[in-house]
C-alpha cells in the first residue's frame, strides 16, 4: 500500500505541452480517477507514474521514496491495461499463475496467492476450468484475479473497460469497486467516461489541455464543479446554463433572468458578466404565472422513472428532470424555478465558479495544484 | 408507408426456436420498438420482416397483403445496421444516392440529387457531401446510414441496434434527431434494440421479447406501470425495480402475493431505528441513489437526497401502497383493488 506523490510535474513532447506544472497527492488506499477528453494528458501522467515515461521536470514519490527517473520493474506498481484478455488457450489456474512464475516465485507462494485471490473474487470452483468456456462474469473476475495476484502497491489502470460493450462495461464497474473495496489498494483509473468515474472514484481528478481543473470526490466535482469546463463534462445530462442579465456584486442573493428575478445563494465576489448553473433535476416547473422565469416546452422524453424535458426561455435552453406522474407536453408553456441551495454561478469571461454562501462551505477532500 | 402483421410466425434453425408462434400488429406510422436481451429473438424477426428469413409457419401481411412468397426488394423495406456498411470508396453523396441508382427504381438524375439533399439537410451533412465516406467520424457515417435508408422513402424502416456503436453523446444526439424525423415523416419503423432508454424515449410502442416469444405488448408507460410479469417489470428501470417477500406486508396485500415490487423512485427513505430498519449498503448523493439490506434482501431507493447516510448505519423504509404491484408465485402480476385498471383499459383502446 502507498501513496502517491506528484509535485510540479511537467512533461513536453517537442513544441506539445502534454501535463502542465502538476501537483497531486494520491492517498494511501483510494480509488482515484483522471478524467478528461483526448489529450488532456491523464494518460501521460499515468504513464510518468508507471515509470513509461519520464517527466521534463517535477518529481513523483512513493511514500516519501522518490521513484520519478527509476524504472517500471522497480517500482512495485501493476499497470493494467485491458482487463478482459485473458489467454483464451490456458485454464483458469494458469492465466492466474502466469505472472507470477513470469516473476520466479516459489511452487508455494504461488498456491497461496492463487488460493487468496480465488477466495476474494469467488472462482475457487473455476480454477480447472478453461477460459474459453466461461459465462461473460466470470471472465472478467477471473482477468481481474491476473491483475491483483501480484499484490502490488498500487494498480494504475488506463481505460481498462474501454473496449467491453456496455452491459459488461456496468457489471466489470461493480465488480472492480467491490474488490477496491475489499483490497484497499491504491489505484489510478484513466477513462474519458464520466458514468464509470462517477461509478468507480473515491476521488476524481479532471484534466483538460494538459492542466488540473479540479480534483475532489465526486459530489463536490457535481456539485461545486471548478468551471464551466467541469460543470459540463460531468452528469447527463449536462448542467444547464442561463445569462445572468447584470453585474453580480457581494450580498446579491437574487440575480436578473430576463426579467425574472430568480433567488441564488448569497453571493460573494464581483463579477461584470456572470452565467447561472443549475442541473436538470434542479429544475422545476411551475404555473406560468406570478413572476417566474417562463419557458417553453420544446421536446419531451420518457425514460420510465421520469421524464426529460427540453425547454425554451428567454434566457437559453435547458433541460428538466420531469415526475413520471407528470404529462409534460410539447408546446406546454409554463414556468421555471431553480432549487436555490443547488444553483452555481460562474464569471462569463474567466469560465470559473463565483464564490458564493454554498460553495465557501465546500471543503474539497483532495489537494492539487 | 405499411402496417405489419405478423400472423402465428414461428421460426426455427436446427434445434434452435428462434421465434416461437408470435403474432404482433404494428400501424401505419408508428414507432415501434422490439426490446430484448441478446438471443431473444429481436434480429430474426426484423429479418422475417424484411424477407431476409422465410417463416417455418405463419404469414407476414403488410397492409393487409400476405407478403411471405414476396421477395425481400418488392416488400419495400430500408434496413440500418447497427454496423454502417458504407462503400468506402464512394463519397458521401454517392452512398447516399445509391438505392436511387438501383436499376429497376430508374429514378432520373434531377429527382436524385434533390432527394439526396433533402436527406443530407434532415441529419445535418450537407457540408460532407463530397467527402469521402471514411473521412467522417462514427456519428457522421451512421447518420449517412440513415441518410440511405430514408432516401428510398420505402415503406418500413427496419433498424437493428442503429446507435449501439455510437458513443454516449452522440447515441444522445442521434435518437432525438431520429424520432423527429419519424415524426415529421410519419414513417413506420420496427427498431430493435437491448437498451431500455432507446425504448422508452423512442417508441410509440414497445414489445417485450424473451426467448422467442412476446411477453407484453405497450406504450413505454404501460409496460412501465402495469407490467404483466415479474420478468417484464425487471425489464425496463434503472436501477431495476425492488421486489420484495409478501410476508413484510402482514396481510395488507393480495391473499395470493408472494412477491411485493416497488420502483426505487417510489421508495421513501425515513430516519430510525427498529424491527423494519434497513442496514445502510451504499449512499450516493450524486445518484440520488441509497441502496440498504435487511435478511440479505437489498432494497434501492432513488429520491433527491439531501445529505447523505453512511454506510453501516440504520434507515428506514416506507413503500407507499399505491405504487406496489403484486406478484403470484409464478410471478404472474396480481390486480389490486387499488391500481387503476380502469385507466389501464382506457388507455390500451385509446
Amino acid at each position: 500500500m502507498a501513496d502517491i506523490r506528484i509535485k510540479n510535474l511537467h512533461k513536453r513532447f517537442a513544441d506539445f505541452v502534454a501535463v502542465r506544472d502538476s501537483s497531486l497527492l494520491l492517498e494511501d488506499g483510494k480509488f482515484v480517477v483522471l478524467l478528461g477528453p483526448s489529450g488532456c494528458g491523464k494518460t501521460t501522467t499515468l504513464r510518468m507514474i508507471a515509470g513509461l515515461e519520464y517527466p521534463t521536470s517535477g518529481t513523483i514519490a512513493l511514500d516519501q521514496d522518490d521513484v520519478t527517473y527509476r524504472r517500471p520493474r522497480e517500482r512495485d506498481i501493476a499497470m493494467v491495461f485491458q482487463l478482459f484478455a485473458l489467454y483464451p488457450h490456458m485454464g483458469v489456474r494458469d492465466n492466474l499463475e502466469f505472472p507470477l512464475r513470469n516473476e520466479g516465485l516459489p511452487r508455494a507462494e504461488i498456491d497461496k496467492r492463487i488460493r487468496e485471490v480465488a477466495s476474494i473474487l469467488r472462482i475457487e470452483h473455476l480454477l480447472g476450468s478453461r477460459v474459453g468456456g466461461l459465462a461473460g462474469g466470470d471472465r472478467q473476475r477471473v482477468a481481474l484475479g491476473r491483475a491483483i495476484v501480484r499484490q502490488p502497491k498500487a494498480f494504475l489502470m488506463d481505460e481498462p473497460l474501454g473496449t467491453l460493450d456496455a452491459e459488461f462495461r456496468e457489471l466489470m464497474c461493480v465488480e472492480l469497486r467491490k474488490l477496491h473495496d475489499r483490497l484497499k489498494t491504491t489505484t489510478v483509473f484513466v477513462t474519458h467516461d464520466q458514468t464509470e468515474a462517477m461509478a468507480l472514484a473515491d476521488q476524481i481528478v479532471v484534466m483538460n489541455q494538459g492542466e488540473i481543473l479540479q480534483a475532489d470526490d465526486p459530489e463536490g466535482i457535481y456539485n461545486f464543479p471548478s468551471c464551466r469546463f467541469v460543470a459540463s463534462f460531468i452528469g447527463r445530462p449536462p448542467m444547464n446554463f442561463l445569462d445572468v442579465g447584470e453585474r453580480v456584486i457581494p450580498g446579491m442573493s437574487t440575480v436578473a433572468l430576463d426579467g425574472a428575478r430568480v433567488a441564488v445563494p448569497e453571493i460573494h465576489t464581483l463579477a461584470d458578466q456572470a452565467v447561472l448553473g443549475v442541473r436538470p433535476e434542479h429544475v422545476r416547473f411551475v404555473d406560468n404565472a406570478n413572476g417566474a422565469l417562463p419557458g417553453l416546452i420544446k421536446y419531451v422524453e420518457y425514460f420510465g422513472s421520469h421524464w426529460i424535458a427540453e425547454v425554451e426561455s428567454a434566457a437559453g435552453t435547458l433541460k428538466a428532470v420531469v415526475d413520471k406522474d407528470l404529462r409534460p407536453g410539447i408546446g406546454d408553456r409554463i414556468g421555471l424555478e431553480f432549487k436555490t441551495e443547488r444553483i452555481v454561478l460562474f464569471d462569463a469571461k474567466t469560465q470559473l465558479l463565483l464564490p458564493s454562501a454554498t460553495t465557501c462551505k465546500h471543503q474539497p477532500s483532495m489537494s492539487h495544484g | 408507408m405499411a402496417s405489419i402483421s405478423l400472423r402465428d410466425i414461428t421460426k426455427t434453425f436446427g434445434a434452435v426456436t428462434a421465434v416461437r408462434a408470435m403474432s404482433l400488429d404494428i400501424a401505419d406510422g408508428e414507432f415501434f420498438v422490439l426490446l430484448g436481451p441478446s438471443g431473444a429473438g429481436k434480429t430474426t424477426t426484423l429479418r422475417l420482416i424484411a424477407g431476409i428469413e422465410r417463416p417455418d409457419r405463419g404469414s407476414v401481411l403488410m397492409n393487409g397483403e400476405d407478403v411471405v412468397d414476396l421477395a425481400p426488394a418488392f416488400r419495400d423495406c430500408a434496413f440500418v445496421f447497427q454496423q454502417y456498411s458504407l462503400y468506402p470508396h464512394l463519397s458521401v453523396y454517392d452512398n447516399i444516392a445509391f438505392p436511387l441508382r438501383a436499376p429497376f427504381r430508374n429514378t432520373p438524375a434531377d429527382e436524385i440529387k434533390r432527394r439526396v439533399h433533402r436527406v443530407a439537410e434532415m441529419l445535418h451533412i450537407e457540408s460532407k457531401l463530397s467527402r469521402k465516406a471514411t473521412a467522417l467520424s462514427g456519428g457522421e457515417m451512421q447518420r449517412v446510414a440513415i441518410g440511405r435508408a430514408l432516401v428510398r422513402e420505402p415503406r418500413v424502416f427496419l433498424m437493428d441496434e442503429p446507435l449501439s456503436s455510437l458513443d454516449a453523446r452522440l447515441r444522445e444526439e442521434l435518437r432525438v434527431e431520429l424520432k423527429r424525423l419519424q415524426q415529421r415523416n410519419g414513417a413506420t419503423v420496427v427498431y430493435v434494440t437491448h437498451d431500455q432508454v432507446e425504448a422508452t424515449t423512442l417508441a410509440d410502442r414497445i414489445g417485450i421479447l424473451e426467448a422467442g416469444e412476446i411477453r407484453q405488448v405497450g406504450t413505454p408507460q404501460q409496460i412501465y406501470r402495469e407490467p404483466l410479469s415479474l420478468e417484464v417489470a425487471q425489464r425496463l428501470g434503472s436501477p431495476s425495480i425492488n421486489i420484495l417477500p409478501a410476508e413484510w406486508f402482514e396481510g395488507s396485500v393480495h391473499p395470493l402475493a408472494a412477491h411485493v415490487a416497488i420502483r426505487p423512485e417510489d421508495v421513501q427513505l425515513t430516519q430510525g431505528n427498529g424491527a423494519a430498519s434497513f442496514r445502510v449498503i451504499e449512499c450516493s448523493l450524486v445518484k440520488h441513489l441509497v441502496v440498504a439490506e435487511r435478511s440479505g434482501i437489498e432494497v434501492r431507493s432513488r429520491r433527491m437526497l439531501e445529505h447523505a447516510v453512511v454506510p453501516g448505519s440504520q434507515v428506514r423504509f416506507d413503500f407507499p401502497r399505491q405504487h406496489c404491484l403484486y406478484f403470484d408465485q409464478s410471478g404472474r402480476r396480481l390486480a389490486a383493488a387499488h391500481t387503476t385498471t380502469s385507466t389501464a383499459s382506457m388507455e390500451q383502446t385509446a
